[in-house]
């Protein structure tokens, strides 16, 4: 079983917090009340982030995709990579599924590396608190420093895992 | 919360097109979710052990050293190992300017912590593999330290 780690961490994690609300040892229950409230936090975003992709998975074509974000594609695949991006709910975490998502459906390795480092750097909520505690200044240096970054990269690394012959996992 | 009266309006759409296909996207979206599962529990303890050994309060004494090459040294580093949602880092990040750090500094926190994931890296490494999860964060703390170099000249805090 390919989980079996995780889960055995999970659990030995899961009786060191209750053994310390048992025993009254703080520092575990400090770590147990972060984990309850990250848990909380994250429950709120992944069912419905996991429907979108659902939705996605059997309304969206894989001809479609194929042809805007597969080989074929034009730059502006790109361009629709920064849009869902800038839509993305939390973090990196909800950004690797959707990738594997895309990736299933035939979009190419460029794409979606590329759609990874947008969902990092330029998701339209966060950009609102930057740019609100930061200012505008340090925001749009940031986005003009991070995008091309992000694009040229994505585009060199997308193209070696290409021909080492990379697949992604869990994409269908 | 907007984002799921967007995710009801999509299902309601979905329903009123096709309602087989419907309950079909929801079955995808559980069995996936619950593929994932133990990955995102190994994140979330991984998370919550290490906010507790690095509190805001250890952050902000860091970050403030003296010296700028140090302090963006730390701040690079603790961006990469430390995952916080974006409502509670601007925040912080704001204090901590009005404190005196640098933005080159914030600068360098704050991107690393978007684009290098060390805690999401068992999440990351399940659909990626070892080596593409890996180059994908080292070309992206490399992307962090040109982006928190070009702010600190740009706000010449540091000059060339």
């Amino acid at each position: 079983m390919k989980n079996k780690g995780s889960i055995l961490f999970t659990a030995a994690f899961l009786i060191f917090i209750i053994l310390s609300a048992v025993c009254g040892y703080s520092h575990g229950t400090d770590i147990g009340k972060n984990f309850i409230s990250f848990t909380l936090s994250m429950l709120m975003i992944l069912p419905g982030a996991f429907i979108i992709i659902g939705l996605f998975q059997v309304w969206v074509s894989r001809d479609k995709v194929e042809k805007h974000l597969g080989k074929g594609g034009s730059p502006a695949g790109y361009l629709w990579m920064i849009l869902l991006a800038g839509t993305t709910v939390g973090g990196l975490y909800v950004a690797f599924p959707v990738a594997a998502a895309l990736y299933g459906k035939g979009a190419r390795t460029q794409i979606i590396l590329s759609y990874i480092g947008f969902a990092a750097v330029c998701r339209i909520p966060m950009i609102i608190f930057e740019a609100t505690f930061m200012g505008m200044k340090f925001t749009i240096i940031r986005l003009l420093v991070s995008l091309p970054l992000v694009l040229i990269s994505s585009a060199l690394l997308g193209r070696y895992l290409e021909k080492t012959g990379w697949t992604m996992r869990d994409s269908t | 919360m907007i984002f799921y009266v967007v995710v009801l309006v999509l299902l309601l759409v979905s329903a009123a097109a096709d309602r087989r296909k419907t309950l079909e996207a929801l079955k995808v979206a559980l069995k996936k979710l619950k593929g994932i599962l133990p990955q995102f529990a190994v994140m979330l303890i991984l998370v919550s052990i290490s906010l507790y050994l690095l509190p805001e309060g250890v952050i902000r004494e860091y970050l403030g050293d003296r010296d700028p090459g140090r302090g963006l040294l730390i701040a690079l580093l603790a961006g990469s190992i430390t995952l916080m949602p974006g409502f509670i880092v601007f925040p912080l990040c704001g204090i901590l300017h009005e404190k005196g750090v640098s933005y080159m500094i914030l600068s360098g926190f704050t991107t690393t912590l978007m684009m290098v994931g060390i805690i999401s890296f068992p999440v990351e490494k399940r659909y990626f593999g070892w080596k593409a999860a890996l180059l994908r964060n080292l070309i992206s703390f490399l992307a962090a330290v040109m982006v928190a170099l070009t702010t600190g000249i740009l706000f010449r805090e540091i000059s060339l």
